[in-house]
């Protein structure tokens, strides 16, 4: 199972970066092969719909699960209709959200925010 | 690490004078102006190194190659901001009417305020005469010192999109503020209810809302509570100025009781107030009424944000520990 | 004639100053572009309000025509397209309204349909017709509502009976796009500034705007306290015309902070507003050249 994860650098000992869409890469870890490899994230220096642009690079990726701080509701969307879970991370190194994901620790995202670039009020 | 951010909704409610006293009350180690429209904070926290500064690029714009044109006008006639127009003369001064042909000699430009860098006249450019430039949209500017970090920004002129370069403000004092553990960051935010304020929100762990007693005032706080809402953070309200218009000041105590959002203090209009501010100070260097209501509703503020009891020391108590050790700020 | 009124900074007394001026010309028009937090209309209460809603052309897909080329996904710079699934996901809220992704779609998938982003509320308060622009919560931009705004407001010029109002341009505070577009046509810029540094350092961008766009302009020093001015000294050094000084005074404050339109409770008000006008008038009409 591929699991994909936004971080601050290209390293496993590194940090779960606090933002999904504007994340400078994302973690691709293979809980199998367990290998990892790293993408860079375009979306972010993108002035807008961020979460959108970082959700399609991980359905482009393959990965059957995310797991992040936080995630915007569009690109909630977006993950979501790839058929992706969406695990909440705790605590900060990548390492340890791993193995707490694997140890079937990791609760479920529940709330999704409003995009950051506007939201749905009405 | 919490972090706290200043909002009003309307304009000149007093977020900045707000935001400069917190700082100095806590001892802020790390905080932001992510009013970048318009940044004042600057003027009234003293920093003593030079800003690094960084080039902002928003949305690239459409710029055409003279050489290359062939006065074709499907650019123009694809552009759905009116960012393209077309010239009589080679200097591009006098504006011509509809354009039907190719016609030489008729020049074309790109108004690049209206330009939203979308790229349909890249696309549609027969001959590629069209490329999508970076611009610089706005300045970063990060004060670093050994104690302390603040990062700001300024948009320029008739740029969009600082919903981004908010996003960047807050991103360059979490990157330079680093591995040090802050106990409070505070972002002064901006007015409106739009991008910026939504960027301001992600990662806020409480608003406090400075509502202004005046009727623009309370219905500018209603809506941005209603954004605010949007995001699931603690939200708390004070009133400044609230001399001015008592019966308003009781009208939102009333409101935020309705609506279970604490209510949690107010501070009156001073005089003080102003002349600190054009001294370049906060109204916590000065001994005046706003001054000590301000240090009320900052206890208060405090109190919530830490509220849940996570063992964590409130930064108040912070304060008195470094005044003992000696290290209070003149 | 058509005047904007502007600053750099919120609060300084735009609203104040374009209401007053509207209610002291009395036949004539007040247009609210501040879209995200309009006030003109709780001072004059506008009667009649006939509503339009202000739309934004967004795309939508016929998934039966869409191959999957993702050529769209590839050219929207706004990332309002995600292909996820073999289904085109689109954002409505994401979308600049460009019209890309349909130019450039193969297979004539992609057609365009309106969306509400807000609305235009025009009613009549006395003589004075009012025109708020109201942007929805959550919606990115109010440069669309304040576009209809202008071009509505435009039509004074063709309309014989009307030609001769003058028109007030309440404009959003700052200087990004939203103030540019409300700025576009106006014949004359007031600056309001107050007198603090903050109301100083904001003064000076939007100076710095009006001057770029080539408009005459004028300033209205607000909420003067004795003791120093920031603004007014930086309107002497920029040798920038003053056109008038209000002063901070607790009766205004509470007239305006209960939404009530100064000259026509308060005979002083009254009377500065209209030799305000008289100013403004006169200024417009001087073929001099743009600023002092």
């Amino acid at each position: 199972m591929k699991i994909a994860i936004p971080v601050d650098e290209k390293s496993m000992g590194t940090n779960v970066c606090v933002s999904f869409g504007r994340t400078p890469y994302f973690l691709i870890y293979d809980t199998e092969s367990k290998e990892s490899s790293f993408i860079n994230n375009s979306a972010a220096s993108s002035s807008g719909g961020a979460g959108i642009k970082a959700a399609q690079t991980i359905v482009d990726s393959k990965a059957d699960v995310l797991l992040t701080p936080r995630c915007g509701e569009n690109a909630a969307a977006v993950i979501k209709a790839a058929g992706i879970k969406i695990y909440k991370t705790t605590g900060v190194f990548v390492n340890d959200n791993i193995d707490a994901f694997i140890a079937g620790k990791l609760p479920v995202l529940e709330e999704i925010h409003a995009g950051l670039h506007d939201h749905g009020g009405r | 690490m919490r972090q706290l951010l200043i909002l009003s909704g309307k304009g000149g409610t007093g977020k900045t004078t707000i935001a400069g006293a917190f700082i100095k009350l806590s001892f802020a180690e790390a905080f932001a102006d992510c009013d970048v429209d318009a940044p004042n904070l600057h003027l009234i926290t003293e920093q003593d190194v030079l800003p690094k500064k960084t080039d902002y690029y928003g949305l690239p714009k459409a710029e055409i190659d003279k050489a290359l044109c062939t006065g074709c006008d499907l650019c123009r006639q694809n552009c759905r901001f009116n960012a393209i127009s077309v010239y009589s003369d080679e200097e591009g001064t006098k504006k011509a009417g509809h354009c039907d042909a190719m016609c030489s000699g008729k020049v074309y430009k790109v108004d690049r305020f209206s330009c939203e860098g979308c790229g349909v006249c890249e696309y549609v450019c027969p001959v590629g005469a069209i490329s999508m430039k970076p611009a610089v949209a706005g300045e970063l500017m990060l004060y670093k010192n050994s104690e302390r970090v603040f990062s700001t920004a300024q948009l320029k002129m008739g740029s969009g999109n600082s919903g981004l370069l908010v996003t960047e403000v807050k991103k360059q004092m979490k990157e330079a503020a680093g591995q040090n553990i802050t106990k409070l960051t505070i972002i002064d935010g901006s007015p409106g209810i739009g991008c910026p304020v939504i960027a301001s929100l992600s990662g806020a762990d409480m608003v406090l809302i400075v509502a202004e007693p005046s009727l623009s005032g309370i219905s500018d706080m209603e809506r941005i509570i209603k954004t605010a809402n949007q995001f699931q953070t603690k939200i708390a309200v004070c009133v400044n100025k609230y001399d001015t218009n008592t019966n308003n000041t009781e009208k939102i105590e009333a409101f935020c009781k309705e609506q279970k959002l604490p209510f949690i203090g107010r501070i009156p209009f001073d005089s003080e107030a102003v002349k600190a501010i054009n001294d370049a100070r906060t109204i916590v260097d000065i001994d005046c009424t706003s001054g000590r209501a301000v240090k009320e509703v900052y206890k208060e503020t405090v109190k919530l944000l830490f509220d849940k009891g996570e063992g964590k020391e409130p930064v108040e108590n912070s304060i008195n520990i470094r005044e003992q050790r000696g290290q209070s700020k003149p | 004639m058509r005047i904007a009124v502007l600053s750099g900074k919120g609060g300084t007394g735009k609203t104040l100053v374009s209401v007053n001026l509207t209610a002291a010309a009395q036949e004539a028009v007040y247009i609210d572009c501040d879209a995200e937090e309009p006030n003109g209309y709780l001072f004059f209460k506008p009667a009649d309000i006939i509503e339009e809603p202000v739309t934004v052309m967004i795309p939508q897909v016929n998934n039966n025509l869409c191959i999957g080329c993702r050529k769209c996904v590839e050219l929207c710079r706004f990332n309002a397209l995600a292909y996820i699934m073999d289904r085109l996901l689109i954002f409505k809220e994401i979308c600049h309204s460009c019209g890309g992704c349909v130019l450039v779609c193969p297979e004539n998938a992609l057609t365009e349909s309106e969306r509400a982003i807000g609305k235009i509320q025009r009613g009549i308060s006395d003589s004075v017709e009012v025109s708020t622009g109201i942007l929805n919560t959550g919606e990115a931009s109010g440069v669309p509502i304040i576009k209809r705004l202008i071009s509505m407001g435009s039509c004074e010029k063709n309309d014989p009976v009307h030609v001769d109002r003058p028109v007030f341009i309440d404009c959003p505070p700052g200087s990004a796009c939203s103030v540019m577009e409300s700025i576009k046509d106006a014949d004359y810029c007031i600056l309001v500034a107050e007198p603090t540094l903050f109301g100083a350092h904001n003064l000076n961008m939007v100076y710095e705007l009006v001057k770029l766009f080539g408009k005459k302009y004028g300033v209205v020093l607000n909420k003067c306290l004795n003791g120093e001015n920031p603004s007014e000294k930086l309107c002497i050094e920029k040798n920038i015309k003053i056109l008038t000084h209000i002063p901070f005074d607790n009766e205004l404050g509470i007239l305006n902070s209960n939404g009530e339109i100064a000259v026509k409770k308060s005979e002083k008000y009254r009377d500065i507003f209209i030799c305000l006008l008289e100013k403004v008038t006169k200024e417009v009409q001087n073929e001099g050249g743009v600023g002092a």
